[in-house]
């Protein structure tokens, strides 16, 4: 009724054949390290993708804005989620705010408060806002924001001008609050097997919080808030 | 052939129409006329399969009943040609959390892990993490970048780079998030919105050492840009150590393509290190001599600690683990012995040993690892446990082979204070009730 017989044999036959073909040349390409795939990156890919803006500047492109030109296009394109102040609305992010509030009981990491570097602001807007077109400004726009949202924060002046020469000049105030090196471990716990500690008592507890989404039937919607 | 199917399907409409008997009367009006008896012919045993869950209470399956889909045909082959699970289970789903976030756009689902039987993530139901939504990519219009500091700058198209030589890892993938909503306090009560967002899966790629062998790296390279195609165009600093340790450009997830949600077409797998490392949709790999310090790498995935400073670069994730059941959604089934199960994993390699106490923490017992035990990959373990019915506090504590030993939430909180949101991985504590039903408790 079927007919595995057959098309095994052909099949087989067919990767014997590849074998010797293929294995000693694929050998000598493992052993040289390179194997040519792809095609090499022209320069006019790369300055298209190569998007990225360090601390020190590099990556910055000609171009400039200042805070008043921003103003109306944040107005236009980002105060509908941000705010017009850029104190947040609903959940979308605050960008201004915060100073002082990192030790708090609720800290607010915004721009002005937490962000160490505004080569990041300036990236950051251009590769990912606004949120619903993303990489649909100039690079003149993204100057302008940049300078403005700073403004916004306190950073700069009402008259600063934006462009690859001045935007790494600007310190931001929490530039220091950073420590770019990993501490862990540094929470030590023992492996004690018996009578490790002399009372137990609950703290805190889940029951009736009522902040749970249900984890069976279809997705829950409800507890929005 | 023919003529021995359609008696066949005429013995299937028989089946189907005598089960139809046992039907309420309305029900049974309603199943004639959908014709699924009729068509039965053209759908063999589909009749049946449609019936059977509805007969429900009406009439059980097991012994001494001989159970209809014993005493019938079954669905042909490809009748899913890609495969979905059983509707029975139905509620094995990904889940979200609607207050967390402002938009599903910019939001996080969470793997089913009370559900989940072994170390492998299926991969409809790894958790996903999303900056700006899920991309639809065209493959065959995709393109990899490797540009900087190197000899050779490329273009690799999906089919280029599937040529070079690829390996297979079994790794965890968790959002350093994971269990950040309950710094303050108990929160969730549920397993799967407390820790579902890590998954574990076989990762198929090409090395990112053979990548940069291959365009030729220039020696002041130490540090790599990874960057997404999607909206969020995501990109973190990687240390060039990582990239040619163990870091890898996937294009496959349990053996298949990787899903849309996991970055399909390509992906970085990070092995070990914090979720959001592992760029999704990867586009662009460049090579550097310093960090980027992009928004990911600063505003978000540092650590506040209490004194107002912050750690950047906290790449690992820690030694954690969790006992899945019992857990919320998996009660204590009743007096007697009880399988206490969990999963644990570290982000700095093997998992060495599992501990579990049923007394909050006082005492404690080691539990047995089931194989295999690999390094940064999930890793189950599993306890037998008498219950005598009376109220007991689960815990369980994971040691992985650098010695660390995981946290109390104490210890934790002691040092990073509420507001560092990322890398909770302290022991969890489940309250077991007298009548078997479980809480997330603090202590
Ligand atoms: C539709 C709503 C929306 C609009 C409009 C919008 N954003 Fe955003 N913005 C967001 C969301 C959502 C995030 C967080 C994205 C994420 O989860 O990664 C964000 C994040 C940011 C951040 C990072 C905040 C932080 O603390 O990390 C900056 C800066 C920002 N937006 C600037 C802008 C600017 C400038 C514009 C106008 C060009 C803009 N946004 C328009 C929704 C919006």
């Amino acid at each position: 009724m079927f007919s595995f017989d057959k098309s095994s044999r052909s099949i087989s036959g067919l990767c014997s054949g590849l074998m010797f073909a293929v294995l000693p040349a694929f050998a000598l390409a493992e052993s040289a390290g390179h194997y040519g795939y792809g095609s090499p990156a022209t320069e006019e890919q790369i300055q298209a993708w190569d998007i990225d803006i360090r601390p020190d500047g590099q990556g910055l492109p000609e171009g400039s804005g200042s805070v008043e030109e921003g103003m109306g296009i944040y107005e236009t394109y980002c105060s509908s989620c941000h705010g017009a102040f850029g104190e947040g609305m609903g959940r979308y992010p605050k960008l201004s705010g915060g100073e002082g509030s990192l030790t708090e009981d609720r800290p607010e990491k915004t721009i002005g408060s937490y962000w160490p570097y505004a080569s990041t602001l300036w990236d950051y807007i251009h590769r990912a806002m606004p949120f619903f077109a993303p990489q649909s400004l100039t690079d003149d726009q993204v100057y302008a924001l940049t300078a403005y949202v700073l403004n916004l924060n306190y950073i700069v002046d009402g008259d600063f001008v934006a462009n690859k020469d001045t935007l790494p000049q600007v310190k931001m105030p929490n530039e220091d609050g950073f420590i770019w090196e990993d501490p862990r471990p540094e929470v030590t716990n023992v492996r004690c097997m018996e009578d490790c500690k002399d009372e137990v008592t609950v703290s805190d507890s889940a029951a009736d919080k009522n902040l749970t989404p249900s984890t069976t039937g279809p997705l829950d919607e409800g507890l929005t808030e | 052939m023919l003529g021995k199917l359609r008696r066949l399907n005429q013995a299937v409409s028989e089946i189907a129409l005598k089960e139809s008997e046992r039907l309420p009367s309305n029900e049974r009006r309603r199943f004639l006329r959908s014709g699924l008896f009729t068509a039965g012919g053209a759908m063999v045993g589909g009749a049946l399969g449609g019936l059977s869950p509805r007969l429900g209470a009406a009439q059980t399956q097991y012994p001494p009943e001989i159970p209809s889909w014993t005493r019938s045909l079954g669905a042909g082959v490809v009748s899913d040609p890609y495969g979905v699970p059983s509707p029975f289970e139905k509620d094995v789903i990904r889940r979200n959390v609607p207050w967390l976030t402002a938009d599903k756009v910019s939001s996080i689902s969470f793997s089913p892990l009370q559900h989940l039987k072994g170390i492998i993530t299926p991969n409809g139901l790894f958790f996903e993490r999303h900056h700006a939504g899920r991309p639809e990519i065209d493959p065959q219009q995709h393109r990899l970048m490797i540009h900087g500091l190197v000899e050779r700058p490329i273009v690799l198209s999906m089919e280029d780079l599937q040529r070079f030589p690829s390996v297979s890892q079994i790794n965890f993938i968790e959002c350093p998030a994971n269990g950040g909503m309950e710094w303050r306090g108990a929160q969730l009560n549920s397993l799967q919105f407390l820790h579902g967002m890590v998954s574990c899966a076989e990762w198929t790629g090409v090395r990112l050492s053979t990548l940069l062998q291959e365009v030729g790296m220039k020696p002041e390279g130490k540090w790599l840009l990874a960057e997404g195609a999607d909206g969020a165009a995501m990109t973190r600093s990687i240390p060039m150590e990582k990239a040619l340790d163990d870091v890898i450009v996937a294009f496959a997830q349990n053996g298949e393509a990787l899903r849309r949600e996991q970055g399909y077409p390509i992906r970085l797998v990070v092995p070990g290190w914090e979720g959001n490392t592992h760029v999704k949709w990867l586009r662009r790999l460049e090579v550097g001599d310093k960090p980027w310090m992009q928004r990911e790498e600063t505003s978000k995935y540092t650590d506040l600690m209490p004194d107002g400073t912050a750690h950047g670069f906290t790449w690992v994730m820690e030694a954690k683990s969790v006992i899945t059941s019992p857990c919320p959604e998996m009660p204590v089934r009743g007096k007697g012995v009880c399988q206490i199960e969990g999963l644990a994993w570290s982000g700095r390699g093997k998992v060495k040993a599992v501990d579990v106490s049923v007394d909050g923490g006082r005492n404690w017992q080691q539990a047995q690892l089931r194989e295999p035990v690999m390094s940064k990959s999930l890793t189950r373990f599993s306890l037998e446990w008498n219950w005598d019915g009376s109220p007991a506090l689960l815990q369980s504590r994971v040691i992985d082979e650098t010695g660390y030993v995981q946290p109390t939430l104490g210890q934790l909180k002691a040092v990073r204070g509420t507001n560092s949101i990322y890398h909770k991985n302290a022991i969890q504590t489940w309250q077991i009730s007298g009548d078997g039903s479980v809480t997330n408790v603090q202590l």
